[in-house]
């Protein structure tokens, strides 16, 4: 066990080195030299340009610059942002919990109806519900989320006024930042209705981000438990006369219940780019939105830190879900 | 005296179908599929006579004309079948003269990233050694990457364009290429025909070409079907974004960014492109299933 993880960890290195380097990449292969990037369409007078240069250790060879850019990075220095002038990653701290909430909930969300929907589906293959949980599902498949969360928001927010349409949490509320996860904060303080509010808030942009992971996690469930429904030790666990409840509940879904993990921890990393959509339509103050607009304004050393650390965050959840699938699966962890 | 020997066999084989009778004979017992099939040739055809289908151009403003409701809606008319968007362009014509984008934009992203990636994919099969370990991390370092957050970091470093939006979705899409033809030439390496094919001195581009890659279609076809539908998702997202088409090109994620503030006064601004994703997206995706179903021995009886 401990083998395989050290194995795991080492993977991490060299992720790790291509994440930074598309990070340092980004400054350097826009068109022009970064202080031209970073002064920005007013421009700026020639000397000022070359003192810069120097000052900031532009005119170095390019891999020496690579090796400073690392040494900045490992020492928790990513520059400041040129808007906030706010270290960036102070900003990325701030607003990386409401993300993880968001995909954590849309995850929750996807798992809970998104199982028992292909259980169902599988266990009574060919109905008419089969038929409508694969057409929904293939229908969640391809949504185009941002149009989702435009339709989520005219209906539910703009026709039938039940949810808000932007925002964690009422103006109203100011719940201490205790954690960081508002459901959680709005529950410790003592303001009645903030923890209302933050799950209104909540609802939409978490059904919008869950849709796709909840239709392909039913479709899994399905066809998993559809491979595993034809196996040998179910026709005996069938003729011992196990109740069908107790074969597919208990007998088939154990076993197809591994690669549905798979695919649910494969999705809780890509969830936080996901939400990158999400946060822009529902104006959820997470990293998503922070970096769509770090594009728009030009401001790269942003976008810079903001691609490194969520790539580093998705490269940290990609290892633990293998390392804890590893624990549940001892077929991987004896592979090599 | 000499018996006549039968020549006639006493029970008679049916010849084996042609491999594409057979195909089709699983492929259209899908409904799926065939209507997905038949989806795309409705969008293709729309495609190619845009202009003939449409009164209106898809870029002209009628100044007199903003956000007119669709016919069937009070204050619609005909002239404007599903209205007008909020500097009075033909939504209709805007939204039919958008397949002929949405269809460049899958092929164009499918063609590079399917080149690339079989040859990437051949190489680190033939090669093996470090040539197949570099370029393997490479694609898994791309894997951990979120192919969005992948795809807005290229079209940042290159610049908003429809152009650039296709290269950063078919940079994002080559690793499953890679993966799957280097899985399927690996395999296909260690059977008999390659063995005889080298024995009989062919070159190494023969042997990867001719005699090998042939047989890695079928799962290449089928991820290229469905690498159609994520192009067009991931193109039109960065549309949205700004990142992708400019405006005024009637593409259907720009429609959806530029019409975005209008959504509560007008509906039709924001249903109909989004729905016209969603059903070009669906066609695809239909389809590939029901050829990764036809084409998959696995499954067939």
């Amino acid at each position: 066990m401990l083998r395989f993880i050290l194995t795991r960890l080492a993977l991490v290195i060299p992720t790790f080195i291509g994440i930074t380097l598309l990070a340092f990449l980004l400054i350097h292969a826009v068109p022009g030299d970064p202080i031209e990037t970073l002064a920005g369409e007013r421009g700026i007078p020639a000397e000022r340009h070359a003192e810069l240069l120097h000052e900031y250790g532009f005119d170095r060879p390019l891999y020496v610059q690579y090796f400073a850019y690392i040494e900045h990075v490992l020492s928790g220095d990513l520059g400041r942002s040129l808007i906030t002038h706010e270290p960036v990653i102070s900003e990325f701290k701030q607003l990386f919990p409401a993300t993880i909430e968001l995909s954590l909930s849309a995850m929750l969300f996807a798992v809970i109806l998104g199982l028992p929907a292909g259980i169902l589906a599988a266990a009574k293959r060919n109905s008419i519900l089969d038929h409508g949980v694969m057409a929904i599902s293939v229908t969640g498949y391809s949504m185009p989320i941002f149009w989702w969360g435009l339709l989520a928001i005219l209906l539910f927010s703009n026709t039938w006024h039940l949810t808000p349409v932007s925002g964690r949490i009422d103006y109203a509320y100011f719940p201490d930042p205790v954690t960081g996860f508002l459901l959680i904060d709005s529950l410790l303080s003592d303001q009645t209705g903030a923890f209302r509010s933050a799950v209104s808030h909540l609802i939409l942009p978490m059904i919008v981000l869950g849709t796709i992971p909840l239709a392909v996690i039913a479709r899994m469930t399905r066809s998993a438990m559809l491979e595993v429904l034809g196996e040998d030790y179910i026709r005996t666990a069938r003729a011992k006369g196990l109740a069908p409840s107790l074969v597919i509940g208990v007998h088939a879904l154990r076993n197809a219940l591994i690669p549905v993990i798979t695919v649910i921890g494969l999705f809780v990393g890509s969830l936080f780019a996901g939400a990158i959509l999400t946060e822009t339509i529902f104006s959820w103050p997470g990293v998503g939105k922070w970096l769509v607009e770090a594009i728009n304004r030009r401001d790269y050393p942003v976008l810079q830190g903001g691609v490194l650390l969520l790539g580093c965050s998705v490269m940290a959840v990609n290892v633990i879900v293998d390392v804890l699938y590893g624990f549940i699966n001892p077929r991987i962890r004896h592979m090599r | 005296m000499t018996a006549e020997i039968e020549t006639e066999p006493l029970i008679k084989r049916p010849a084996p179908p042609h491999p594409l009778r057979e195909f089709w004979y699983y492929f259209s017992d899908n409904p799926g599929a065939v209507g997905g099939l038949f989806a795309i040739l409705v969008i293709i055809l729309l495609a190619l006579f845009a202009d003939q289908v449409t009164a209106q151009s898809p870029i002209e403003i009628h100044t007199d004309a903003f956000l007119r409701p669709p016919f069937w809606e009070d204050g619609g008319s005909l002239q404007f079948p599903l209205g007008t968007d909020p500097i009075g362009r033909d939504m209709f014509s805007r939204l039919v003269h958008g397949t002929r984008f949405s269809l460049l934009i899958g092929s164009m992203v499918v063609s590079i990233s399917l080149a690339a990636g079989i040859s990437l994919g051949l190489i680190a099969g033939f090669a093996r050694g470090a040539v197949e370990i570099l370029i393997m991390r490479l694609m898994d370092i791309m894997l951990t990457m979120p192919s969005l957050l992948l795809a807005i970091v290229i079209v940042a470093i290159l610049g908003p364009g429809l152009t650039n939006a296709m290269l950063a979705v078919s940079v994002v899409a080559l690793p499953q290429y890679v993966r799957i033809t280097r899985a399927a030439v690996l395999t296909e390496l260690t059977k008999e025909y390659v063995t005889a094919s080298r024995t009989n001195g062919a070159s190494v581009l023969r042997l990867m070409f001719l005699t090998v890659l042939p047989n890695c279609l079928a799962p290449l076809i089928v991820q290229a079907t469905l690498g159609f539908s994520t192009a067009i998702i991931d193109a039109a997202a960065l549309g949205f974004l700004g990142l992708g088409a400019q405006p005024p090109t009637p593409e259907w994620g720009t429609m959806l960014a530029d019409t975005r503030e209008f959504m509560q006064r007008a509906w039709w601004v924001v249903t109909f492109p989004g729905l016209a994703i969603l059903i070009t997206v669906m066609a695809f995706n239909l389809m590939g299933d029901g050829l990764r179903d036809a084409l998959d021995p696995k499954l067939k009886r």
